[in-house]
C-alpha cells in the first residue's frame, strides 16, 4: 500500500489550479500530482505513491550512500580475500 | 531504472549481510512496520539470509488488513446503491466483508471503479454530476494526503457529489501500544520510510526514548532494508536507543511540511479500531467536522452493521509481533489467499499472505 517508486518529472501544467506532470518510471508514463513537492522541475526524480509526488528524491544523499556503500563493500571483500583461507576450514 | 537499481545490487547486499554477521553477538528481534517491506523481505530471501541470532517480526503496516471489518461491510452497502459510483485503489476491491465483495458487488451490477490516484476520483465526479462518487481511503500516512487533497479539490470545485469512507491510520500510536504491551518482544523498529517522507522522524523520537530502542526508517529495496538492518544491530549490540535515518535520500527529518498542512486541513485525529487488534486510542484519521459533506459515512447512513469473524484467526497477535503466520493451525489449511479468514491473509501485503506465497513455513 504504501508503495512509491521514483520517477522523472518529463513535464508540469496546471490542471484545475494543480500542478500535475507526467512522470517516467523507466519507460512507463503515468501522471502525478505535484501540489506537495512545489519544487521539483523538469527532470526532477519523485517519489510517487499513489498520484501524488510526496518528495524530491534527494540524489546527492542517494549517490553518497552508494558510494559508502560500495567503498565498505570493497573493503568487506579485500578483507575476506586476506583471512579466506581461514575462513574455508 | 536511476535510484532502483544500485539499491538491489547483489554485491552491496552481500556485503552488507556479512557485515551484519561480524556485529551481531546475540538474538535479537526486529519488527518492520510496513507491510511492503515484509513483502520486499520475503521476495528477496532476507529473513533466510540473515544470521540465526535475528528474528524479523512482521508489524500492523498493511492498511488493507487493519480496515476493519465494519468499514468494509459499510462500504459493500453504499457501493451496492443505484445512485453511487464507488472508487477505490486495486488493493480494496478482493477484500471479503462479513458475505461479500465489491467485486461482486460490481458483477451484480453496482458501478465499481478501480482508481489509481485519488484525484481520479475527483475527476469523475466533475464528469457525473448525476451521480454520487464515493471514495474508500484507507492507508497510512504516506496515503492521506493525497487524499486529502481530494477533499480539498472538491470543495474548491463546489464538488456537491464526492465523498470519502475514510479509515485513516497512524503508525506512532501503533507502535507505542505494540511496545506498552506486557508481552512485547520487538526491540528495535524498521520504521516505514513513505510514511516518515510525510511526517518526518520527529514523532519517533518521544517512542524511542521512553522505550529506550532504535528506531531506523527504512526503503523497500534489499539494500536499504539490510542497511536499516544492520544500522538498529549496531544500536541494538551499543545499547543506543533513537532515531537514525537510513532512507536519507527520501526521508528529510522535516518530512513534507506541505503534505502534512493540508492533511491537517482535512483530517483530525480520532480513536480508531485496527482490524485484528482493536481500538488504539488517536491511531487514526477522520475528516473534520467543517467538511462533513464530503464524509460519506455521515451522508450514506447505512444502519446497523454486525460483521462476523472467524475465532480460529490469531492475526491479531501477528499484526503485533507476538506470533509468526505459520503458527496459526489455519495457515495455508483452512485459510489461504483465495480464501482468507484474517485480516493479515486477506491482503497482498499482509504477513500471512506473504508466508503463504513465498512458502515460509518455520523456516524464519
Ligand atoms: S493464517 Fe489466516 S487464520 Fe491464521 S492468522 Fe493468518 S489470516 Fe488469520
Amino acid at each position: 500500500m504504501c508503495l512509491a517508486i521514483p520517477g522523472k518529472v518529463l513535464s508540469i501544467e496546471q490542471e484545475n489550479g494543480l500542478p500535475m506532470a507526467v512522470i517516467d518510471y523507466a519507460g512507463a508514463r503515468n501522471r502525478a500530482c505535484l501540489a506537495y513537492t512545489p519544487e521539483a522541475e523538469i527532470g526532477s526524480y519523485v517519489i510517487v505513491h499513489a498520484g501524488f509526488a510526496l518528495q524530491v528524491l534527494n540524489e546527492e544523499e542517494a549517490l553518497a550512500s552508494l558510494t559508502e556503500l560500495t567503498r565498505l563493500s570493497a573493503l568487506m571483500e579485500a578483507d575476506a580475500g586476506r583471512d579466506d583461507p581461514e575462513r574455508r576450514s | 531504472m536511476k535510484y532502483l537499481s544500485e539499491f538491489r545490487d547483489p554485491s552491496l547486499a552481500r556485503s552488507l549481510l556479512e557485515q551484519i554477521a561480524r556485529t551481531v553477538t546475540r538474538p535479537w528481534t526486529i519488527m518492520e512496520i510496513c507491510g511492503g517491506q515484509t513483502h520486499a523481505i520475503m521476495r528477496h530471501g532476507l529473513d533466510q539470509l540473515l544470521p540465526p541470532e535475528i528474528t524479523l517480526v512482521h508489524g500492523p503496516g498493511c492498511p488493507v488488513c487493519v480496515t476493519p471489518l465494519e468499514t468494509i461491510d459499510r462500504a459493500l452497502a453504499i457501493a451496492a446503491r443505484p445512485e453511487v459510483i464507488f472508487t477505490s485503489f486495486g488493493d480494496m476491491l478482493r477484500v471479503p466483508g462479513s458475505s461479500d465483495d465489491l467485486f461482486r458487488v460490481k458483477s451484480r451490477g453496482g458501478d465499481v471503479r478501480m482508481v489509481y490516484s485519488p484525484l481520479e476520483a475527483v475527476k469523475l465526479a466533475r464528469e457525473n454530476p448525476a451521480h454520487q462518487v464515493v471514495f474508500l481511503a484507507v492507508g497510512f500516512e504516506t496515503t492521506a494526503p493525497g487524499n486529502a487533497m481530494a477533499i480539498k479539490q472538491a470543495a474548491a470545485e463546489g464538488l456537491a457529489n464526492f465523498s470519502e469512507i475514510t479509515s485513516h491510520v497512524l503508525v506512532p500510536p501503533a507502535m507505542e501500544a505494540i511496545l506498552s504491551s506486557p508481552q512485547n518482544r520487538v526491540q528495535g523498529f524498521l520504521a516505514a520510510g513513505h510514511v516518515c517522507a510525510v511526517m518526518g522522524t520527529g514523532q519517533y523520537v518521544p517512542i524511542a526514548e521512553k522505550h529506550r530502542v532504535p528506531i531506523v526508517p527504512a526503503g523497500f529495496e534489499p539494500v536499504d532494508i539490510l542497511q536499516a538492518i544492520l544500522q538498529t544491530v549496531r544500536m541494538l549490540e551499543s545499547g543506543e536507543a533513537g532515531v537514525v535515518n537510513a532512507y536519507g535520500r527520501v526521508v528529510r527529518d522535516a518530512g513534507n511540511p506541505a503534505a502534512r498542512a493540508v492533511m491537517d486541513e482535512v483530517f483530525t485525529v480520532c480513536d480508531r479500531k485496527w482490524r485484528g487488534i482493536g481500538t488504539i486510542p488517536g491511531s487514526g484519521l477522520r475528516i473534520r467536522d467543517e467538511l462533513a459533506a464530503f464524509d460519506a459515512e455521515k451522508t450514506f447512513p447505512v444502519g446497523d452493521i454486525t460483521t462476523s469473524e472467524s475465532p480460529d484467526c490469531i492475526s491479531g497477535l501477528i499484526l503485533q509481533g507476538l506470533r509468526k503466520p505459520h503458527e496459526c493451525p489455519a495457515f495455508g489449511a483452512s485459510c489461504t489467499p483465495l480464501h482468507p479468514l484474517g485480516a493479515t491473509m486477506v491482503s497482498s501485503e499482509g504477513a500471512c499472505a506473504a508466508y503463504f506465497k513465498y512458502a515460509r513455513r518455520g523456516t524464519s
